[in-house]
């Protein structure tokens, strides 16, 4: 394999990112306040869906990018509305609206199936793109492949270094003791939350709008959402993490399609269960990790602690318990 | 006295949520079907004339009630000691992997009703397996039940696949259609004129009752209820909660299971990728409308069937998708969890 082929099918793997590195810090800044927002393979279709269909009517990507967008921050919105302030299960709330969102895309969707509409163009970056080989791999895309990028270390940032970020992960981990700080949690989480969805709503209208342009019934997305939930937990909740579990899903992907010759009786979707098995793995290290001094610990091989170590991380301690001030 | 007049009161209560849930689910629909520019009351008759409209459509609504609501006797067991069993639709599918695999042995066996039964049994072990290691994961490895649950689908997804394409694949071609039609001694008996399956109703209506009988009136049901209210409780009164925890999901998957069985045996005569045909995930939605309770999920179960079966309609006579079934579903429960929340609002400020 040439240089340039390469640097082109390792560019892919960065393009198919894109939209599960979206959702996925999307879905990390909210569970880092607390709340778990189980809607997202809905709502990525159902933003992935309103984007396409108003960037065709309009023949305005932009207006579509914001539509998609603000189907997600809606859709998490009501999951945290009917979680923290009417005290429903986040799970329940959560999960219904993954199934309805689905369906809602599908039925609103169905008359714009297999429509050409406007997709985002490639826009490389003035100067970067010429760079040999990284030119290829990061400066090539389209603007949302960059926006992505950009969101990761936003949020590491925002998240890890500024006082904001520190009141966030406070909620997330105490809102009782964050509130007695002065923190009003619930509109904290809630607004977090929207945050998030908003990301996700992007992360759909990258789907339709850039990497698998166009509606469809199937569209392509489905499973992406999973997908994304496994990831931020891989990630160990750390944005930079996360992204990583995103290339890693997406390297895998590739070659996945890559590799089809070499083993033709597997179907493509195989590889796409990946993530599963890994998600569970790595959450039993995490909890083997925090039994640290157990003997079964200090018995493990030296890899396996290494891995822990490396994968270490743990779950906003009351995400998914909804706090009501008293 | 007072008690009878309380109770009345309830039922009056019960009444009006009901009422209140229906009018906004139809509120809603309708709304939905104006924006969509479709004929609402069109739309509505073909649901019902499409799912109730004859025998034989009644008779096609069975055959999808008999999954679901074994599902959701299933996820009654799991919610009861407070595990959001999201797992079902893998176990649906473990047990219908688990049933071919003795049905595939059964081809040479001969004697097919013993096969039968004995695919039964595999299927109820292959659901509860699945169920089990989802338990496990949650006890011994700190998973949580939604996570496990969840990557478990996955897992038998791909194994199903996995299957279909290599070491089950019909001779010569692999494909998405699934393996080869099991020969039709094999298949579970049914009622020709109607394609019912009297076995299937027979083992589901079983299944609910025994359901009811073990939640309502034995040790076990007060254990899964004890541990489910107050962990710490239980287990300072003396109860396991890490054991219950397992017999809880081994009886869920066990349940999932079953349908996944009759999914194979009594519906697709063979296993296809989609072989739960999402009942797993809409058992969910059954039993957080029926508030967690065995008792009236049956009869949500049938409505939620008669959806699905009259929605096959919607594309032909009104080219609309039919997804609205699935609309309506969803937003029937979101209309549910409004007026739940409405109503525990309203008892702690009367307390």
């Amino acid at each position: 394999m040439s240089e340039i082929d390469l640097a082109v099918l390792l560019g892919s793997v960065v393009a198919g990112a894109a939209p599960i590195v979206l959702a996925s810090v999307g879905e990390t800044i909210t569970e880092k306040s607390g709340v778990i927002n189980l809607s997202l393979d809905g709502s990525i279709l159902l933003s992935a869906m309103v984007a396409f269909v108003i960037s065709y009517e309009t023949q305005n990507l932009l207006l579509g990018f914001a539509g998609g967008a603000a189907v997600g921050g809606l859709i998490a919105a009501i999951v945290g509305i009917f979680s923290i302030y009417l005290g429903q299960s986040q799970v329940a709330v959560g999960f219904v609206l993954t199934l309805t969102a689905k369906d809602l895309a599908y039925f609103f969707g169905n008359p714009y199936a297999r429509l050409y509409g406007p997709q985002a163009a490639p826009w490389p970056v003035p100067w970067l793109h010429k760079i040999p080989f990284l030119g290829e791999l990061f400066f090539s895309h389209s603007v949302m492949i960059y926006v992505s990028i950009f969101m990761i270390f936003f949020w590491w940032w925002y998240l890890q270094r500024t006082p904001l970020g520190l009141r966030i992960r406070a909620v997330g981990e105490h809102p009782q003791a964050a509130y007695a700080r002065g923190t009003n949690s619930r509109l904290a989480q809630l607004r977090y939350t929207v945050m998030g969805g908003l990301l996700v709503g992007l992360a759909g209208a990258t789907f339709s709008l850039c990497i698998k342009p166009g509606w469809g019934r199937p569209q392509g997305a489905e499973g992406t959402g999973w997908i994304a939930l496994a990831i931020v937990i891989f990630g160990g909740w750390h944005p930079v993490r996360v992204a990583f579990g995103a290339y890693l899903f997406s390297f895998l992907q590739v070659m996945g399609i890559q590799f089809q010759g070499l083993w033709p009786s597997v179907p493509s979707q195989v590889f796409q269960v990946a993530p599963f098995p890994l998600m569970i793995f790595t959450l039993v290290l995490m909890y083997a990790a925090q039994q640290g001094s157990s003997d079964a610990v200090s018995k493990a091989p030296s890899w396996l602690r290494r891995l822990a170590q490396v994968l270490s991380g743990t779950a906003p301690a009351s995400l998914g318990k909804p706090f009501r001030p008293e | 006295m007072e008690w009878v007049a309380g109770k009345k009161e309830n039922m009056k209560r019960t009444l009006l949520e009901i009422g209140v849930i229906l009018g906004g689910v139809f509120a809603i629909t309708t709304l939905i079907l104006v924006v969509a520019g479709a004929p609402p009351m069109q739309a509505f008759y073909h649901l019902i004339a499409g799912s109730i409209g004859s025998w034989l459509k009644v008779a096609q609504v069975l055959m999808g009630w008999i999954p679901l609501c074994l599902c959701a006797c299933g996820l009654v067991y799991s919610f009861r000691i407070g595990l959001w069993n999201i797992g079902v639709e893998g176990q649906v599918v473990a047990g219908a992997v688990a049933a071919t695999f003795v049905l595939r042995l059964g081809v040479e066996a001969g004697s097919p009703g013993v096969m039968l039964v004995l695919a039964f049994f595999g299927g109820l072990l292959g659901g509860s397996l699945w169920a089990i290691i989802a338990g496990f994961l949650k006890i011994k490895g700190g998973v949580n039940e939604i996570f496990g649950g969840l990557g478990m689908n996955f897992v038998a997804q791909g194994i199903t696949l996995w299957l279909i394409f290599g070491p089950w694949k019909r001779p010569g071609v692999a494909s998405m259609s699934g393996t080869e039609l099991f020969p039709t001694n094999l298949w579970l008996p049914s009622i020709a004129s109607l394609r019912l399956s009297p076995t299937g109703l027979g083992l589901t209506i079983a299944v609910l009752l025994v359901t009811a009988w073990v939640l309502s009136r034995t040790r076990l049901g007060l254990a899964l209820k004890g541990i489910g209210n107050n962990p710490r409780a239980a287990y300072l009164h003396g109860l396991k909660p890490n054991r219950y925890i397992i017999i809880a999901m081994g009886l869920a998957g066990g349940c999932a299971g079953l349908a996944g069985t009759f999914q194979v045996t009594g519906v697709y005569h063979r296993l296809i990728p989609a072989i739960s045909s999402n009942y797993g995930y809409l058992a969910l939605l059954v039993v957080m409308l029926a508030n967690y309770r065995i008792g009236i999920a049956p009869a949500i179960a049938f409505f939620f069937v008669c959806l699905n079966v009259g929605g096959i309609q919607l594309p032909m006579m009104l080219q609309l998708d039919s997804s609205l079934s699935g609309i309506i579903q969803g937003i029937c429960v979101l209309t549910a969890l409004l007026v739940y929340s409405w109503r525990r609002k309203r008892t702690i400020t009367e307390e």
